[in-house]
């Protein structure tokens, strides 16, 4: 894959070298070519065009989404290790935790819908938490290495996969269907996973994902890019 | 750069999906590697309508046997019960949890369903070559992106009653077949959605666009 690297974008035509434009952004889901405009922290710029969301410029993003992933993962840890629900009937009690029910499945001969229960509610939320904690911290001295951009990217797809939020909803609906049953009693995962399911949100709405790729470095080499504030101050100096 | 509105596609250059940094693909070539963060850059993703139709169909079979085929079963001292995913609504139909049964009505019927219905629209006009209402399909897509997850909610309530209700042999529940199409349906939509190229809704529309301004008043 070193051969056919495509070229960055030339800032200006007085400058012959290949400088990387950090402001301009093809729309993602229209492909219109535009500059980003000067967005001040907190706000949104979007597409022209089709009105996509082309960069949340957020305030110290990093620290922030440090402070709120270690935080997350603390929680995450607490919620899989304390039971979820429990249960009780003509004096017979049960109670389970997130991966009870993934063992509960297995043992249902439901090997397949146990394993995506696995990923979505326990894997894809515990690497997005740590593919975000690496990733805050390894860009802080850019040039960040280049796995910081692997973990970046795995974080884009897991964000999707990761369905905490989802889940809670499925066992409070678990509990009033069961509640027709027998006696059910929420357990303390439950009000963990309600705060863990804000503490995520909190997470995805601070990182600026723009920001974190202008720190590392590239994949065809350093050279190809230069600094923007360097480029500029040597088309002042001409 | 003209005033008047270009695609990436139109000046040569790509932008990455993975990073966003716009790049010149080599001329005469239809892919590269990103040199930001070394992705294969094209124009547009290969196979897009093809293998987004293909899975569209995938979804739609496996749509039938998930709501025909009991996804839970009860045993009780009072006998065997089994119920598909519309029964299990209804059953969580009453004065205090209606809320909750239009939810999961929505989220494991129409959602999936309306999700299959948007994606063949989608296809449809892109293939077609439809130039209208650009804006509305933009958004409709990304409304489809963003709810699609929901409809997993199904499959976790059936996880975790069946996680509970087991007391064997007073009382117990089982997973029935259907749990195991309907989550095939909620993961090959999931993937479908994401084989789509939204950005093939606006090219036509920009040729259009084209030939109006170049052709003399
Ligand atoms: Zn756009
Ligand atoms: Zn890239």
């Amino acid at each position: 894959m070193s051969a056919d690297f495509a070229r960055p974008v030339a800032r200006s035509g007085l400058n012959k070298r290949p400088v990387f434009d950090p402001a301009l952004v093809a729309c993602p889901d229209c492909d219109l070519l535009q500059r980003l405009p000067e967005v001040p922290a907190g706000s949104t710029a979007c597409c022209a065009r089709c009105q996509a969301r082309l960069w949340r410029h957020k305030t110290d993003s990093l620290n922030r989404t440090l402070a709120l992933a270690v935080a997350a993962a603390l929680l995450l840890v607490i919620a899989n290790s304390v039971p979820m629900l429990g249960l009780s009937v003509a004096g017979r009690a049960a109670s389970t935790t997130v991966l009870g029910g993934v063992l509960a499945m297995w043992d249902d001969g439901r090997q397949t819908v146990a394993m995506l229960v696995l990923f979505t509610a326990v894997i894809a939320p515990a690497l997005e938490i740590a593919c975000l904690l690496a990733v805050s911290l390894a860009v802080r001295r850019p040039p960040a290495p280049q796995w910081a951009g692997t973990l970046l990217r795995g974080y884009e797809v897991l964000r999707e996969w990761s369905m905490i939020e989802i889940m809670l909803l499925g066992v409070l609906v678990a509990l009033i269907k069961i509640a027709e049953l027998a006696t059910v009693i929420p357990g303390l995962a439950m009000f963990v996973l309600g705060t863990l399911v804000f503490l995520l949100a909190a997470m995805a709405a601070t990182f600026d994902p723009r920001d974190a790729w202008a720190r590392v470095a590239w994949a065809a080499g350093e050279s190809l890019r230069q600094a923007p504030g360097l480029a500029r101050a040597a088309e002042d100096k001409r | 750069m003209s005033a008047v509105p270009a695609s990436a596609r139109s000046l040569g250059l790509a932008g990455c999906e993975v990073c966003g940094l716009v790049s010149r693909l080599p001329p005469g070539k239809s892919a590269a590697h990103c040199p930001r963060c070394g992705e294969r850059l094209h124009f547009r993703r290969r196979a897009s309508v093809e293998s987004c139709w293909a899975l569209v169909i995938a979804a739609l079979i496996l749509y039938i046997p998930a709501n025909l085929l009991p996804v839970l079963t009860t045993y009780t001292p009072l006998g065997v019960e089994t119920d598909t995913i519309l029964q299990g609504v209804v059953e969580l139909w009453s004065p205090s949890s209606w809320p909750l049964a239009i939810i999961v009505f929505v989220a494991s019927i129409t959602i999936p369903l309306g999700k299959l219905i948007a994606l063949a629209y989608l296809l449809i006009t892109v293939q077609r070559g439809s130039i209208q209402s650009t804006v509305q399909r933009a958004r409709l897509y990304r409304m489809v992106k963003f709810i699609g997850r929901w409809s997993m909610l199904d499959v976790f309530v059936d996880t975790f009653v069946v996680a509970l209700v087991q007391l064997k042999p007073l009382m117990w529940v089982a997973a029935g077949p259907g749990v195991i199409f309907f989550a095939g349906v909620v993961v090959v939509t999931m993937i479908a959605v994401n084989c789509f190229d939204p950005r093939l809704i606006w090219d036509l529309p920009e040729k259009e666009n084209d030939v109006r301004q170049r052709s003399p008043a």
